[in-house]
């Protein structure tokens, strides 16, 4: 039985993307701890850029996701 | 680059549950991707809310409350009360003849109570061996990683009075 090198190809392009969204939570999971460490210790000052770049990890998250939505799209469906 | 896939002509269900291995894997890969990504938007919403909290800040108002009377306690000696309300428990510790501390006894990490360690001069915490500096209430042991909130301390016609509270948790 032959194996469609383009849908393997797809297979591993979205397994590279879903490794990258898993780091990026990670670090996420982490700032978000860390942040909450910090206020409930009366650092408030902490809250503002944990917010500004748990935002921007999200936004990397969506475009990824956006990314293997459309691999998909392609491998699947020929589009 | 197109950001969106096209719709597709077919039901969703048919898209969703492919008949074909090969499909299959794509269909689990992009379902979990999708999940992962919800995950961020709450990590993101967490965010959102701590700093919600720390932009709306109520300044919090304190009663003078009477601990104890000056020389009531020996060297190394301690004292429970309540401060402020009556649900908050304290510690107050005599560091040396001249010298008392008062902190929250609510243990940073998990809020058992604390209590006062003559022998190695430190507040202890007995649930998970968390240990604190009497100096400043500063975490120095276990897992504690906030250091105990503090009680303001005046002394008024040989009275040790209460008068507020540093580093209180929101």
């Amino acid at each position: 039985m032959s194996v469609d090198p383009r849908q393997t190809r797809g297979l591993t392009v979205i397994d590279g993307a879903m490794v990258l969204i898993i780091v990026l939570l990670i670090v996420q999971m982490w700032l978000l701890s860390a942040t909450l460490e910090a206020f409930l210790a009366g650092h408030r000052e902490a809250a503002l850029p944990g917010a500004i770049i748990s935002g921007l990890l999200f936004v990397a998250c969506l475009v990824l996701y956006l990314f293997v939505d459309r691999v998909d799209s392609e491998v699947r469906r020929g589009e | 680059m197109k950001w969106f896939r096209r719709p597709s002509s077919a039901p969703l269900w048919k898209d969703e549950f492919s008949v074909f291995t090969a499909d299959e894997r794509y269909v689990n890969r992009r379902q979990f991707t999708k999940f992962l990504t919800m995950t961020s938007f709450a990590m993101f919403a967490g965010n959102l809310w701590v700093l919600a909290r720390s932009l709306v800040r109520r300044a919090p108002v304190y009663p003078a409350q009477p601990v104890a009377a000056l020389g009531e306690l020996p060297v190394g000696g301690s004292k429970t009360f309540f401060y402020p309300t009556s649900a908050e428990p304290c510690i107050l510790v005599r560091t040396a003849a001249e010298s008392y501390a008062a902190y929250s006894q609510k243990c940073t990490h998990l809020s058992c109570a604390v209590y006062y360690e003559k022998e190695s001069n430190r507040l202890a915490c007995p649930c998970h061996q968390g240990y604190f500096a009497v100096v400043d209430g500063a975490p120095i042991q276990g897992p504690p990683q906030r250091a105990l909130p503090r009680v303001r301390l005046e002394n008024k016609d040989g009275q040790l009075v209460a008068t507020g509270m540093e580093g209180e948790q929101v």
